[in-house]
């Protein structure tokens, strides 16, 4: 295997890591709104998340970081080239940041309403518009001989596009409601459930009209062969089975079946991509691919030894937390958002 | 308008509002692990009281730091596509270092603080302060190593038109970086010094409760602000001696100084005329440059007229001149700052060995006024390093035009920076409410029965 495929597959686990942790984040801050009768319930849901989604978030950040200095290209064409939706996006990340952060060091309703909305919006918008951008990217957009963006901020808006983004908010949504299921206990247990079981349908209906149209609108699916179909299809089983361990209250198996989902996913449209890094729209032989967006085989080689030292190191002392912060909160517990 | 000149509008305010909040994350970070330290070790309630009380206003001022963060991290590949796609080689590793080794660490940790009291053993909460401030440091020196990349390129060549790393080790050695960190560590030390002296000393004016709090956390400020501004100034006269070497444009825009003399002398005061590259009124220390620069009163000082027709050589036809005024203001600003917070931080120091901390309340009063300056200084400091280094995006590889993204348009970049700057205010003032609620607030659960007088004052220090 090739230095250039190795951190393909480096940048793969640290979007799927994102998509699958931060996924289940976004779903909480969406969810945040109609489950929180309450203030109390409000606070218990942003506490279920409290201790996590900030390092969830450097998942993404590092996904970037790495991005720039594996693949420069693919780094400088993607960011300048979705420049408006990336503002959308950061602002979106911004004001949920500052939304956990600061919504309960107030008292008066107003400011927590104002805060609650934003933490809502803030989850909303890049859980859109993340589903958005990976289909763009798999179904090609118009990328020139020089490597730079030629379309406009409205032609990443097309229908496929927009299914996969819906897609993408219900299935987080549902993957925040079986994260409910395991970190909220007695009435809002009862709500994170009755979420979970009512969302399940429209995003097995949306995941499934996402994968068919994604049959006709991209070439991933003629790529890899009978591996393709068969993640694909164990993905949409996930789903299915989520569905099913969701009415029947097993919240640890429900929450393992919407993380699968969306790891598998993640997989497919890896596999269907490679080598590809971004496809181009206007003629095959300007795609990006992982080795004209390469760094130099020095930098592959250096930052690879650093990232298989340290990511393991990272991903103890981040289950290490989701371990001490393992246990249900409920109305009695001292909340600290 | 032009995509170029909006482009460097918004890095340079994203990027000097992000600065507000990170030296502050970076001292207060150490200052509040030693707090809790202390409380660990002695089990002396106060230093709990004060762990939370400053730990709360770190976690606010932290997390806007984080979102601002964001901003950073995508912004190159955003509006500076062809500077990534030209350093990428290069200046991607530190960046993605920074993200793996220090912000997982902090982020991680500080969930554990925020909401760890009750679920993990004392000593491994105050453990995960410390992580905090580690990553913070961490992830401020390859910040750092990845920044100097672009005032002094090292360990890399130029191969199909982009840098490409050859030695990671000379680029994390880059004589620029060795420079460049003490003197941000210490000016993180600094502001959180200022921070917490200007609160504390409200405090103590006010009377508030919880004296003991306050007294204790004035010391510790005192001395930090003393330390820490007295050290920033050593480093950066050294830093000034390296950069006059290394870039020589920079330092003599920082001086505006336009003509060459020997021995050269310092300026207090200039107004220059930078169409004509002159000169136009200045008041001035005779040689004093040629000692600051060289340790001796004799030297000759290249003029930055002489080095633009020296880079005119070297780099082809082109201007190389800094914009002289705001690189010679920024500097001022710095200095005059920093050695301000040097007579603050002595008077701070001497009220506390004197135990005079109940005589002048008014003169404490006026402590709180003094926290801008760190803030005076750090965005100085950032202006005259970053506007110092233009033309170039890379000193002496590339120029800043050519770093910018072919496929963002002037109305995008203008739709960006309004955006970003209406949310940043609003950001900030709600930031700044908080912080002003939460520093006003005082501590809970505190007795009033403590006597304010100097002799329980003595009698607790002598009983530490």
């Amino acid at each position: 295997m090739d230095l250039q495929t190795v951190w393909f597959i480096l940048i793969g686990i640290l979007f799927t890591g994102f998509f699958l942790l931060e996924g289940f984040d976004y779903g909480v801050g969406i969810l945040l709104l109609f489950l929180g009768k309450d203030d109390i319930d409000r606070r218990l849901i942003i506490n279920s998340i409290g201790p996590v989604w900030d390092g969830n978030e450097v998942w993404l950040i590092t996904a970037g970081a790495a991005m720039f200095a594996a693949f420069a290209n693919w780094y400088a064409t993607m960011f300048s080239g979705f420049y408006l939706a990336l503002v959308l996006m950061l602002l979106a990340l911004i004001v949920r940041g500052i939304a956990f952060e600061f919504r309960s060091k107030d008292e008066r309703p107003a400011w927590r309403t104002l805060w609650d909305w934003m933490i809502f919006v803030g989850s909303l918008v890049p859980a859109l518009l993340w589903g958005v951008a990976f289909a763009n990217v798999v179904r090609g957009v118009p990328i020139d001989a020089e490597m730079q963006y030629v379309g406009g901020f409205w032609n990443l808006l097309n229908p496929y596009a927009l299914l996969a983004g819906l897609a993408a908010v219900s299935a987080f949504a549902l993957h925040g409601a079986t994260f409910l299921g395991l970190k909220t206990k007695d009435e809002l247990l009862e709500r994170a459930e009755k979420a979970a079981a009512w969302l399940w349908l429209p995003t097995v209906v949306l995941v499934l009209a996402a994968m068919i149209a994604g049959i006709f609108a991209t070439d991933i699916f003629s790529q890899r062969g009978a591996l393709l179909w068969v993640v694909a299809a164990a993905a949409f089983v996930a789903l299915l089975a989520a569905g099913w361990f969701i009415r029947a209250r097993r919240h640890g198996w429900a929450f393992i079946m919407s993380s699968l989902t969306i790891a598998l996913t993640c997989i497919t449209v890896a596999l269907g991509l490679y080598p590809r890094l971004m496809v181009s729209s206007l003629n095959p032989e300007w795609n990006l691919t992982i080795y004209n967006a390469s760094s130099s085989e020095y930098t592959l080689r250096v930052m690879g030894i650093i990232v298989l030292i340290f990511l393991p190191i990272v991903l103890l002392y981040q289950g290490w937390s989701y371990w001490v912060f393992r246990k249900r909160i409920g109305r009695e517990d001292e909340l600290e958002y | 308008m032009d995509a170029l000149i909006v482009s460097r509008l918004q890095f340079a305010t994203t990027t000097v509002y992000h600065f507000f909040f990170v030296p502050l994350t970076l001292g207060l970070s150490i200052l509040v692990a030693i707090m809790e330290t202390w409380y660990v070790r002695t089990g002396d309630e106060v230093y709990k009281k004060m762990t939370k009380f400053w730990g709360k206003l770190f976690l606010i001022n932290f997390a806007m730091g984080v979102v601002t963060g964001l901003v950073q991290e995508f912004q190159f590949g955003m509006n500076w596509s062809e500077y990534s796609r030209f350093v990428g080689d290069v200046f991607g590793a530190p960046l993605a270092l920074d993200a793996l080794v220090a912000f997982f660490l902090e982020s991680t940790f500080l969930g554990i603080w925020i909401f760890g009291w009750d679920r993990v053993p004392k000593a491994v909460h105050a453990g995960a302060m410390w992580a905090v401030a580690f990553g913070a440091h961490v992830s401020a020196l390859w910040i750092v190593v990845a920044n100097s990349f672009m005032h002094e390129p090292v360990g890399y060549v130029l191969r199909e038109g982009r840098a490409e790393m050859v030695d990671f080790w000379a680029l994390a050695a880059n004589p620029h970086v060795w420079q460049q960190y003490p003197h941000i560590v210490l000016a993180g030390a600094t502001t959180a010094g200022m921070f917490v002296l200007g609160i504390s000393a409200y405090h103590l004016a006010k009377k508030s409760s919880g004296r003991e709090v306050w007294r204790r956390s004035f010391m510790i400020a005192a001395v930090t602000a003393l330390t820490g501004s007295v050290l920033v100034g050593v480093v950066g006269h050294s830093q000034g001696q390296h950069m006059f070497k290394t870039q020589p444009m920079k330092m003599a825009a920082a001086e505006a100084h336009w003509e060459t003399e020997q021995p050269a002398d310092l300026s207090l005061f200039t107004i220059s005329d930078e169409e004509a590259r002159r000169e136009v009124f200045a008041i001035k220390l005779p040689a004093m440059m040629s000692l600051l620069t060289c340790n001796n009163l004799t030297c000759e000082i290249p003029g930055i007229n002489e080095i633009q027709a020296e880079y005119e050589q070297t780099y082809g036809p082109g201007n190389y001149i800094p914009p002289v005024t705001l690189v010679f203001w920024s500097f001022r600003v710095m200095v005059f700052a920093g050695l301000a917070m040097i007579a603050v931080a002595s008077v701070a120091v001497f009220l506390a060995l004197k135990k005079w901390l109940d005589r002048y309340p008014r003169l404490l009063l006026l402590l709180v006024w003094m926290i801008p300056l760190p803030y005076l200084a750090n965005t100085g400091g950032w202006l005259l390093t970053e506007v110092g280094r233009q033309p170039w995006i890379v000193f002496g590889l590339m120029r800043t035009e050519a770093g910018v993204s072919v496929s963002v348009s002037g109305g995008m970049a203008i739709f960006s920076l309004v955006a970003f700057v209406l949310l940043y205010g609003a950001a900030m003032a709600a930031a700044v409410y908080l912080l002003s609620k939460y520093g006003r607030k005082g501590v809970p659960g505190e007795s009033e029965t403590e006597s304010p007088s100097d002799e329980s004052e003595s009698a607790l220090a002598a009983a530490n």
